[in-house]
């Protein structure tokens, strides 16, 4: 089993092993060969170990993403993690369906004013374009002093939310763009 | 050594973690569902679901209790299924997992008339009949059953089975302080002994098990004198008789509330 | 929390729940909404813990309570209050701790007093209290005048004492719900926690917090804790169960109206015009805090790099001011929507949430996105937000808003750390590629940067453009979080080397620190200094389950906070079988890191436990606990108080204010409210969540295995209203509120019963929050019906952190014609 930079191996895999089973099954008397194959054929034995935390609640559940070839094969609890060794919930242990399923979104997507639909885009038109809005509607509602004449430069016209589902060095960057804009509407998760 | 899961129920908290680490183990396929005015779902076991999480509810006057318990092969030592089976598909493994290869099942659902728990379903995708085989790649391989990891109260654990015995008798005893009653650790002796024991603090009925879970004597009768002649005569004529026969004489499956 | 203790964050660990002796969940579901969470709560148990469920309805998590209550929604300050006063009546309260650690002997000004539901300093024209006459007696030098013996009628607690008088069990009864018997069970199973080596935990989410009482809900709880020592020790605390896998972290970087990283203050109008000012106002002259002037102007250096400098105030004018905000309510989530419905704003970026489903009077909120000009939502899926102008009963041609749907990785398509909610920092490897074209949130906020900075580079006539020109941006040509963690951790300025913790930030520009609580996570580009990723299990100092050695803390890897007070004045653990921290005669001995000088900084000397005795709420001035609150700290009251939800059916039994006088009613012509006495919905409502989906629905509402488990929206109602209304078990059925409807499946279950002990006898109807109109599934079988509750819910807030009253509105349950 290939490992995750950095971690050390863990004795996943341990005991009597494929060929051992494949004995004892035919020690039984039975022409078991089939049962036998399944056994041997543990999907994750070659796997690379990817470790991640849960993306769902705070409790922070370590989990390992199995991959093969850079896809992903199965996800089941990080035995090693102390807050759940091992252990997940229905939610967690389902999070191999985000990565494998249909219904992501993988392209931009542009609604024009009025429209009954969504257009393709790409990124590099995507960017721009909200840059431009962004700056134009800041620059148009920009106050840099108040009426009692503190400076204040910010903007009341855009608001920014979220950030919960985000990591923490996202976050930052989130905060940081926000401030430095001079959005004062900004707000996440945590309110509500 | 023999093998064994311990269900406790005691523990349970219902979230159905199992559920989705059998399906995410064994790659099977969730199902178009309904609410049927309650959190139980899907309504029944099927070539998809081998586990689903029971949800009872028992009231009386302001007390409330809301009972959880596991559906799923409880992996019986004498196992009906197993002596059923024409084409001696399904075997009762040393690792305690009874299962059914695929490859030999001929869909006959002998099985599924057989089961004192009513568990195996039929796939007519295929035609062959499917039920949990308690992770025997995972259990082969040294690592535990997925439902068994995935349970975050400790609800699931598998080991040794004397292990699972003490494990269970030291909770029963444990809660016997706490003043809890009808406690039975179920699947003990039953049946030779089930594979998956249940620890439950309600009475076996209240769960939807049967209290004395039978193998019926008839599937004796067809285990030792029937299925030989099955086997020997290999004729449609005699298999038609046959089927008949095992419909008639099957455990008879108690209508369980919501299912 | 944060005006009891100094700090707004769960003070314990999620293992350290197995430590308990008393586990009281009251406004939280952890078998369903923090299952692995129950393995901490079954370990207690094991141990010999009792676990006691308070809710509106039986939940899975009651289905394993050793005692359950059923209590009526939005009465837990009564509930709690007649703990304080069945504590303070049966002298079970920690006698030791509160004189040594809480505010409890301090004397009170004279002006302060309490009549029939009003504190003094009430102007019922704004509805807002002056709080000045809040605050503590001082002698000339001006120091806190102190009663030790506590017997004082100003002190403190003989004012706590004669407030909670009043909440006397059959009060509780008459206001709860809750029989007597019932209730002295529980109050006496807790308080049991107030012996010297016992601990109590409380384990709380948003069923407390969306009241418009929700800050005094938790105060009325910190009261109970303080009074029975249960802060600052194994097992013990008061743990908010958070909702998002990184909420905690979203908060510590300052995501919310008002807050900077590391819970700075974002600069005010009028209380900070200059940093000078900033300075007077939010420096202590005692306290942790007297450093905050070094995590601001650290914070500002990361930003702004070498334009900011002494000569300019470190930049300080490049951050934004907030004024009064929106209807001078501020800007936080109902004020920003109602000035977006309000067309003030036109413009939204909007990354990874959902707000069709998750606001409030979510029919105001999503007709608020229609005013938008133009709207950016970056997400994994088409979303009921990014899809508004889709949503049923709209023409989308009417709706002019411009859309943009940036596709986003998910957790494991990239790499960066998140903070559970017990601050526990963890670090996440990317497994696989995004879909196709999908980008991670990093690139994209780097992206956008650069491309907003390119558009004022090419401006002469830009708007004060040097925030944006100027800002220390750069974490390579495609982002990397680890260039962003080492920006966070902090840096001497000089020769750009990590720093090992915030102990050595400064306030004259020589060190750069983004977030000064996370100082100390990301040291240096060794394969050791990520101190996220660490994954040592071996360390268990005391047996605790407090691992050291995974992941990291903040702060400064500290799992129990405040946990000076788990030891008594001379340093002697209250319980010798759990120490988190003890003085042996010459040093400490810290199975936990100190949470308090254990250690001089520059000689490495012990520091005797006599230096630390007076002070162990470190982030507070005043350095112990707040039974009552000065002035300043709270808009809404020094102790808690019992008022009725804005919407409600029962007249306030304790007193003649009906609701919390300073809670703020907003006046938009979506804002309907249910008048007290109307008989048009007169049902209770509350909304939750479920084991098998989470929060709005979008990340669960599109898996197989779990819309299988959970497919329909439901309500749940007992089998009286049941029979009233002639609803059957699994008909589709009509709810109501003044703002909006919503159809759901009947669950009838005698898990939910009707308040008989409350005037009325009031019902109750059980909702979760998760569905919607988009998604493999929606909530029902029709396209065109609406499913998301928050179509009833009300705009209508806490006045201290702007919280939604979420958990209890009024409704009516009709069954649906077909």
């Amino acid at each position: 089993m290939k490992l995750s930079t950095g971690l050390t191996r863990r004795t996943f895999l341990k005991g009597a092993g494929a060929a051992a089973a494949a004995t004892i099954l035919g020690d039984l008397g039975f022409d078991l060969t089939p049962v036998a194959l399944a056994a041997q054929n543990l999907r994750i034995k070659t796997a690379k170990e990817n470790m991640t935390v849960c993306c769902f609640c705070s409790v922070g559940c370590g989990a390992i993403v199995h991959t093969s070839d850079g896809k992903v094969i199965n996800i089941e609890g990080d035995p090693d993690n102390p807050l759940n060794q091992g252990t997940l919930c229905s939610k967690g242990q389902a999070m191999y369906q985000l990565t494998k399923n249909k219904r992501r979104l993988d392209t931009v997507l542009y609604r024009a004013p009025g429209a009954k639909d969504w257009q393709t885009k790409d990124w590099d038109w995507a960017m721009k374009e909200i840059a431009k809005r962004v700056k134009k509607t800041r620059d148009s509602s920009f106050m840099e002093m108040d009426e009692a004449g503190i400076t204040v430069n910010r903007t009341e016209a855009i608001a920014q939310l979220g950030g919960a589902a985000h990591d923490n060095e996202e976050c930052y960057l989130l905060s940081k763009l926000g401030r430095a804009l001079g959005i004062v509407y900004l707000e996440h998760q945590a309110r509500i | 050594m023999a093998k064994a899961m311990l269900v406790d129920l005691s523990k349970c908290i219902g979230c159905r973690a199992c559920q989705v680490a059998c399906k995410e183990w064994n790659q099977n396929a969730g199902e178009k569902t309904e609410n049927t005015g309650t959190y139980e779902n899907p309504p029944d076991l099927s070539p998809q679901t081998w586990t689903k999480i029971k949800f009872v509810e028992q009231n009386s006057g302001d007390n409330v209790k809301w009972l959880f318990r596991r559906m799923m092969c409880q992996h019986c030592t004498d196992a009906a299924c197993e002596k059923v089976c024409p084409p001696k598909a399904i075997s009762h493994l040393e690792t305690t997992a009874v299962v059914i290869d695929q490859e030999k099942c001929t869909g006959c659902k002998y099985c599924i008339s057989a089961c004192p728990f009513n568990v195996p379903r039929y796939d007519a995708a295929d035609n062959k009949a499917k039920k949990c085989t308690l992770c025997i790649d995972r259990i082969s391989n040294g690592l535990i059953p997925a439902c068994a990891k995935v349970c975050a109260p400790g609800a699931v654990q598998f080991g040794e089975r004397s292990d699972m015995v003490k494990l269970a008798k030291a909770r029963m005893d444990a809660l016997k302080t706490k003043g809890v009653n009808d406690l039975r650790l179920y699947g003990e002796s039953e049946l030779g002994g089930l594979g998956v024991m249940v620890l439950m603090t309600a009475a076996a009925e209240d769960y939807g098990f049967p209290d004395k879970p039978s193998f019926p004597v008839s599937v004796n009768l067809w285990q030792d004198y029937l299925k030989p002649l099955t086997i020997v005569a290999g004729g449609g004529g005699i298999l038609a008789v046959l089927v008949s026969f095992i419909g008639s004489i099957g455990y008879k499956h108690k209508q369980e509330g919501g299912e | 929390m944060g005006p009891t203790f100094g700090r707004g964050a769960m003070t314990q660990s999620w293992i350290d729940i197995k430590n308990s002796d008393v586990i009281m969940v009251c406004g939280s579901n952890p078998a369903e909404n923090h299952p692995v969470s129950f393995k901490w709560v079954t370990k207690a148990m094991e141990n010999g813990a009792k676990l006691i469920v308070v809710d509106p309805r039986f939940t899975r998590t009651a289905s394993k309570a050793d005692i359950f209550a059923h209590l009526r929604p939005g009465t837990d300050i009564a509930f709690f209050g007649g703990i304080i006063n069945y504590i303070i009546t049966n002298k079970m309260y920690h006698e030791d701790y509160i004189k040594s650690y809480s505010n409890a002997s301090y004397l009170i000004n004279p002006g302060y007093s309490f009549k029939d539901g009003l504190f003094s300093g009430y102007n019922d024209k704004d509805r807002k209290y002056v709080t000045d006459s809040w605050s503590y007696q001082t002698n000339d030098a001006g120091a806190t005048i102190k009663d030790a013996t506590l017997q004082d009628p100003a002190c403190v607690f003989q004012l706590m004492k004669q407030h909670y008088s009043r909440y006397t069990p059959e009060i509780v009864a008459k206001t709860c719900g809750i029989p007597q018997a019932k209730f002295q069970e529980i109050a006496k199973t807790f308080a049991a926690t107030g012996a010297k080596d016992k601990a109590g935990t409380l384990l709380y989410a948003m069923g407390l917090t969306q009241h418009t009482v929700g800050v005094q809900n938790i105060r009325a709880f910190s009261i109970i804790q303080i009074l029975l020592g249960n802060m600052g020790i194994a097992g013990g605390g008061i743990n908010a169960l958070r909702g998002e896998s990184n909420v905690q972290g979203s908060t510590d970087f300052g995501l919310l109206a008002g807050s900077l990283p590391g819970y700075n203050n974002l600069p005010d109008a009028a209380k900070h015009p200059t940093l000078a000012k900033y300075k007077e106002s939010e420096v202590t002259k005692t306290g942790f805090t007297q450093n905050r002037a070094k995590w601001l102007i650290s914070m500002l250096k990361a930003w702004w790099g070498d334009n900011a400098s002494a000569d300019n105030d470190f930049a300080y004018h490049y951050l934004p001011k907030n004024g009064a905000g929106f209807q001078k309510s501020g800007y936080t989530w109902i004020a920003l929507f109602e000035a977006m419905y309000a067309k003030q704003i036109k413009g939204l970026l909007c990354w990874g949430q959902n707000p069709a489903v998750s606001g409030p009077n979510s029919n105001l909120e999503t007709a608020a996105l229609e005013k938008l000009e133009w709207m950016m939502v970056a997400d994994l899926w088409k979303t009921e937000t990014a899809e508004f102008w889709k949503r049923p009963g709209v023409k989308p041609e009417n709706i002019k808003t411009e859309v943009f749907l940036l596709p986003a990785a998910l957790s494991y398509e990239k790499q960066g750390s998140i903070t559970n909610s017990g601050r526990l920092i963890q670090w996440r490897y990317k497994a696989t590629d995004a879909p196709d074209k999908a980008k991670d949130d990093l690139w994209m906020v780097d992206t956008l940067y650069k491309e907003i900075k390119a558009l004022y580079q090419g401006d002469p006539n830009a708007k004060f453009p040097a925030p944006i020109l100027n800002l220390n941006w750069d974490y390579g040509q495609e982002p990397d979080s680890k260039m962003v963690a080492k920006e966070i951790n902090g840096y001497t300025v000089a020769d750009k080397k990590q720093l090992a913790s915030f102990a050595k930030l400064a306030d004259d520009g020589s060190t750069g620190c983004g977030n000064w609580i996370y100082s100390g996570y990301f040291v240096g580009d060794g394969p050791a200094d990520n101190k996220a990723a660490a994954r040592d299990t071996k360390a268990d100092p005391g047996g605790l389950g407090l691992y050291p050695g995974w992941g990291y803390s903040w702060p400064l890897n500290r799992k129990i906070i405040y946990n000076r007070c788990s030891c008594d004045t001379a340093g002697n653990p209250w319980n010798p079988q759990k120490v988190l921290v003890q003085w042996d005669g010459a040093k400490w001995i810290t199975n936990d890191v100190a949470d308090f000088g254990a250690k001089d900084a520059a000689t490495g000397n012990p520091i005797t436990p006599d230096k630390t005795a007076s002070a162990p709420y470190i982030m507070l001035a005043e350095g112990q606990a707040r039974i009552f609150v000065p002035k300043g700290a709270i808009k809404d009251g020094p102790f808690p108080e019992q008022y009725e939800p804005v919407e409600s059916v029962i007249k306030n039994p304790l007193s003649a204010q009906q609701i919390n006088p300073a809670a703020k009613i907003w006046g938009a012509d979506k804002d309907k409210l249910t008048a007290f006495g109307s008989k048009i919905c007169p049902i209770i409502a509350i909304t939750y969540r479920v084991t098998e989906h989470w929060q709005t629905g979008s990340m669960t509402r599109n898996l197989p295995w779990l819309t299988e488990l959970m497919p329909e929206m439901f309500v749940e109602i007992s089998p009286v209203l049941a029979e009233r209304k002639q609803i059957a078990h699994g008909d589709w059925v009509t709810v109501a509120s003044a703002r909006g409807t919503v159809s759901a499946r009947a669950i009838v279950t005698e898990r939910l019963q009707g308040f008989k002990l409350c005037t009325g006898e009031p019902e109750v109807a059980g909702m979760p929050f998760h569905y919607g109109y988009t998604g493999l599934v929606t909530g029902g079988p029709d396209e065109d019906k609406n499913y998301s509750v928050n179509q009833l819910s009300p705009h209508v807030a806490e006045p201290n952190t702007g919280m939604p009253e979420y958990k209890t509105f009024l409704v009516d349950v009709r069954k649906a014609v077909t």
